[in-house]
């Protein structure tokens, strides 16, 4: 994998507020991720949703975790994020330890989650609010990016007066606002409509681009996962451990015709075999 | 007017005439049930009486509103966010809830006479108990994913208070709050029957005692046609502070997908 072609030269010109470690040789791990499990504890007894997960993300690394409903591919970001306690194991985030929330990140659910009594704007604003970052900046830099994402004149707009796809880029500008070294997606696209999911694979690599950041993106789309990614990792059913690593080595910025090239249908054969291997999309004729 | 609010008035009108016209053919005596008209004669015969009656009465409910507001909501507040209150004082408040305020508020005469405090306190004591529970409802009705998403932000407890549990309560607070409204009108009204000497409820027993039905009824109108606008100035208060919320119901999102 030729990292290095995509660094020199591509470094955003604004100032990032956490000093990242100067690259060395080798590129520093952003994340690192050692044997987590997670055990829940149910009414029918003890289920184990993660068995022995193991990753390492570089700086400016655009990782997907793929695997099928319920392999613990949320589990793992919450716990990565800090936001869920493993039950074993251990996470560094940007060499710290994690023990609680981590805050060096941007968060996208699901679920947009914006607050409905906000207008776009004020809900693109509440990370630097809550950061306690000077607000004008903050302001500029929020309308940047929204006119980024197509969402120019919509600012005064309440969440519910826009469509699914244009809520989830106001979820995106909120988690991007205050410049974040590491992008966290939890499925950031499954509730959308497969036009407007493309429309949003086009726009988040274009956000990559130009922000470089460290990006780790859960998703159960094989194509989503290899169009967007620098690796991907696969996971095994319930419990889920990493069942391999692909690095795709494709030119960038990626179009959406190349899914239909051989090289990206060759990664992507690949992986659904190994799904098939392990069980999963058994086909009958 | 819009159709929503024809049709009750309607269908008032209706019944008004219908009784009007029963009460006449039946010759039904005037101190038994008297008619629509003779309601109306009487409300404006004694329109002064009945006025500076009800201005005491609106008085008793208000602050009996506002002070089950004023410590509903702390107590709301302390129930969700302390594990101890919410062992020690959950419970008491439903106790509260379940002592028949009719009961305790001959009590309240007994301790502070004829005056408005104890109409008050009965006023406060029946609408208490709505506005705590709607909003503790509504403060643990948060999102679980918006509270780690703000967690992630580095936010402080005051922060998730203010900018995300208390304003995603607000609708639930303000249905609290219409429930309140309506029965601090009954609480009221109870302590004034308990003992009084002024207000629309002392009103009613005296023209009971006087058989004067036709102000008994007007004075159940007044009570009720201030039940009626106390409830709505609610209602529209709550619209006010979330106008988000109002316009959630049956707006069609702008744009097309991109």
């Amino acid at each position: 994998m030729d990292r290095g072609r995509w660094r020199s030269g591509l470094r955003p010109g604004e100032g990032s507020q956490v000093t990242k470690p100067t690259p060395g040789p080798v590129a520093p791990l952003v994340v690192t991720a050692r044997g987590l499990t997670k055990t829940f504890s149910t009414r029918s007894g003890p289920v184990t949703a993660l068995g022995g997960f193991d990753l390492d993300v570089a700086d400016g690394e655009f990782v997907s975790i793929l695997g099928p409903s319920g392999c613990g591919k949320t589990t793992t970001l919450s716990i990565i994020g800090g936001l869920v306690p493993a039950s074993s194991g251990e996470v560094t985030v940007l060499g710290k330890r994690v023990t609680s929330p981590v805050t060096d990140t941007g968060i996208v659910f699901q679920r947009d989650l914006l607050l409905p009594w906000r207008t776009v704007l004020a809900n693109v604003l509440l990370q630097g609010e809550i950061r306690r970052l000077p607000m004008a900046e903050q302001a500029d830099r929020a309308r940047a990016l929204l006119q980024q994402v197509g969402l120019e004149g919509f600012e005064n707009k309440l969440p519910q007066e826009l469509s699914g796809g244009m809520r989830q880029r106001v979820a995106i500008c909120r988690a991007l606002v205050h410049n974040p070294p590491i992008l966290l997606m939890d499925e950031p696209f499954g509730a959308l409509d497969a036009m407007t999911r493309d429309q949003m694979n086009l726009d988040i690599q274009r956000v990559w681009h130009a922000s470089r950041k460290t990006v780790l993106f859960v998703t159960h789309s094989i194509i989503e996962a290899v169009f967007l990614s620098d690796r991907v990792v696969v996971m095994s059913p319930r419990p889920g451990t990493v069942r391999a690593d692909v690095a795709i080595d494709l030119p960038r910025p990626r179009q959406l015709a190349i899914r239909e090239d051989a090289v990206f249908t060759r990664y992507t054969r690949h992986i659904r075999e190994m799904f098939q291997q392990m069980g999963l999309l058994r086909e009958e004729v | 007017m819009n159709r929503t609010s024809v049709y009750p008035v309607l269908t008032l009108a209706v019944m008004g005439v219908l009784w009007e016209v029963a009460v006449r053919l039946l010759d039904i005596p005037l101190y038994l049930i008297p008619a629509p008209s003779d309601i109306w004669v009487a409300s404006l015969q004694n329109f002064d009486t009945l006025m500076a009656h009800s201005w005491i009465t609106l008085g008793e409910i208000m602050a009996g509103f506002a002070l089950s507001i004023a410590i509903g909501l702390p107590l709301a507040i302390a129930i969700v966010y302390s594990r101890v209150f919410e062992q020690i004082l959950y419970p008491l408040v439903v106790a509260c809830q379940s002592v028949p305020k009719i009961a305790v508020a001959p009590l309240f005469v007994v301790w502070l006479g004829f005056g408005t405090v104890p109409k008050v306190l009965v006023a406060f004591l029946v609408a208490f108990f709505p506005v705590v529970i709607f909003s503790v409802i509504g403060l643990e009705s948060a999102d679980r994913e918006m509270l780690q998403l703000v967690r992630s932000m580095g936010a402080r407890q005051w922060d998730v208070f203010a900018k995300v549990r208390f304003p995603n309560a607000m609708p639930s607070i303000f249905g609290g709050l219409k429930v309140a409204i309506t029965l601090a009108v009954i609480g009221a009204i109870v302590g004034e029957f308990v003992g009084s000497n002024a207000g629309l409820g002392y009103l009613l027993m005296v023209a009971t005692g006087n058989l004067d039905t036709p102000v008994l009824f007007a004075a159940i109108v007044y009570l009720t046609l201030m039940g009626v606008v106390l409830f709505y100035a609610v209602d529209f208060v709550g619209r006010l502070v979330m106008p988000w919320y109002s316009t959630s119901k049956g707006v069609e999102p702008a744009g097309a997908i991109t």
